[in-house]
């Protein structure tokens, strides 16, 4: 396109698929312990 | 073609705004991140307001362009639409309410090893350490029991997390070393992997523990908050005096040990650094790659407690990062900010970002003699006491409000273009501010919205290197 450019980017309806095996990491594990961050979270079928 | 029915906002919607240079359109339900330039976010900013006249809006406001151009334009913004990746319907609100029915299985604890601390940092939500309760060391009998009731209630989740918690869990180490030991005894006749993470503020930082730590923790997140001055000013030893030239050569060492990865750096600030920028880049240059630093959430009350006065500032701080990031990248001097981590291509499914950060339902907190609580954050709070690990959960309709706590149960985050990111923010914060886990913390949400803008930006850059 020329005037618009698309990141590569998992769509989150494609996601509904294949997604909700629970293995990924649970946020408050990793390195907030205040502010929940989720969308930085890595999906454990992806790695 | 230029005739266009107006968007509806809510269930079609999109965030739009310019950041470092860059014009960006994130469609919230696809989760799509468009790049776009100027006449393009005029012409979707267009569409969202429901112009009519798209085309003869855009001819006037750029006189150079022509009508084909223009259409050309207009067709690729259908495009994208048809193809689900602009205006696109948010279809996930039924499948929330039917989820709300469906088991949960618990995958991750935060073990409570030691409700004492050889710091007394002032912002800590435990009061010091001690959790405003009695001074208590985990036993190595709880701590196991804690796993077994981990994996009995795993289901077949196979990845299970447990944190080792404080207070400061080093003051009670011969009990971690003993926990990890049975852990990974019952991970094999279960079929289960425990990934261990340990938090630290450093002071006992040792090569033994360093080397267990190397062996066993997926995970390290080790505390400091920045520069000197602004770490000694919160975080004092018992006696008194600052607690950086102690840590700082230890946290340095346990980074290098592990290869600049599996740790953070992990740090607060305060209304008094809302410059906090300059300490993420001071541990940069410290030579840290892997960086936390987050806003302290305290009541109004504390001095130190962040105002909605100083969001303006703290935001621009954001700008500068990232801006600083792309810069040190491109001289390959690169780091990592957890706060600014953003995976559009490999990130959480969905279902994750509907259910948020997991707590009294797939998190819970177990305290030094075995309480169980929603979350670190609820611990002490007796009202959100949930049971032990000797008789399992007892308050199960406390669990239950925590399981249908979601973006679509909390008023303020329906309309939010971020709610797939923070998934509703943190139920502590929430309930804290307001008495209630279906609120939310509005300074945190107007930071959260503001790291959003500037991690999709980043990626934005990134790419555009790429490509170059």
């Amino acid at each position: 396109m020329k005037h618009i450019k698309t990141l590569n980017t998992r769509n989150l309806k494609e996601s509904m698929k294949h997604g909700g095996c629970g293995e990924c990491q649970t946020s408050c594990q990793s390195a907030c312990k205040t502010s929940c961050t989720v969308g930085n979270q890595t999906c454990e079928k992806k790695k | 073609m230029n005739i266009i029915l107006k968007q509806d906002n809510d269930a079609n919607m999109i965030h739009r705004y310019k950041n470092n240079g860059y014009n960006i359109v994130l469609d919230v339900n696809s989760g799509c991140v468009h790049v776009v330039d100027d006449i393009a976010y005029d012409a979707i900013g267009l569409y969202d307001e429901g112009e009519c006249n798209i085309c003869g809006v855009l001819m006037e406001r750029y006189p150079d362009e022509n009508r084909e151009d223009i259409e050309e334009l207009i067709s690729e913004i259908d495009s994208l639409k048809d193809n689900g990746e602009l205006f696109s319907e948010d279809i996930y609100e039924d499948y929330i309410f039917d989820a709300g029915s469906r088991e949960t299985v618990v995958k991750a604890l935060c073990l409570h090893i030691a409700h004492d601390c050889n710091l007394a940092c002032r912002y800590c939500f435990a009061g010091e350490g001690e959790y405003h309760g009695r001074t208590a060391l985990m036993s190595a009998e709880v701590g196991k029991k804690a796993l077994d009731f981990l994996v009995a209630g795993s289901g077949n989740r196979r990845n299970l997390e447990v944190d080792f918690f404080g207070g400061e869990p080093l003051m009670n180490f011969e009990t971690v070393k003993e926990i990890v030991r049975y852990g990974r005894e019952i991970e094999k006749k279960h079929d289960k992997k425990f990934r261990f993470t340990l938090t630290t503020n450093g002071v006992l930082l040792n090569d033994e523990i360093m080397d267990f730590a190397n062996k066993e923790m997926s995970n390290l997140v080790l505390s400091i908050d920045g520069r000197k001055e602004v770490h000694d000013r919160m975080r004092p030893s018992r006696n008194g005096k600052g607690s950086y030239d102690v840590i700082l050569p230890k946290l340095i060492k346990a980074a290098e040990s592990r290869n600049q990865t599996d740790y953070y750096v992990r740090g607060t600030f305060t209304h008094f650094n809302t410059d906090f920028c300059e300490d993420v880049l001071h541990l940069a240059d410290l030579g840290f790659n892997q960086i936390s630093v987050e806003p302290v959430v305290a009541p109004p009350s504390e001095e130190y407690a962040i105002t909605e006065q100083d969001v303006a500032k703290i935001c621009d701080g954001y700008d500068r990062l990232a801006s600083e990031m792309l810069k040190r990248e491109k001289e390959g001097k690169g780091f990592n900010f957890f706060h600014f981590m953003i995976d559009l291509n490999g990130g959480p499914c969905v279902y994750k970002r509907l259910s948020g950060c997991g707590s009294g339902t797939e998190y819970l907190a177990v305290t030094p003699w075995g309480d169980i609580y929603p979350c670190h954050q609820f611990v002490g709070n007796e009202q959100f006491l949930l049971g032990n690990i000797e008789e399992g959960i007892k308050k199960k309709d406390i669990c239950a409000d925590f399981k249908l706590c979601n973006v679509y149960s909390k008023p303020k985050c329906r309309d939010c273009f971020a709610k797939f990111y923070c998934s509703g923010g943190c139920a502590a914060n929430a309930y804290n501010f307001h008495g209630s886990i279906l609120e939310a913390y509005d300074i945190g949400c107007m930071l959260q919205k503001k790291r959003v803008e500037c991690a999709l930006m980043l990626q934005a850059a990134r790419n555009e290197e790429e490509n170059k």
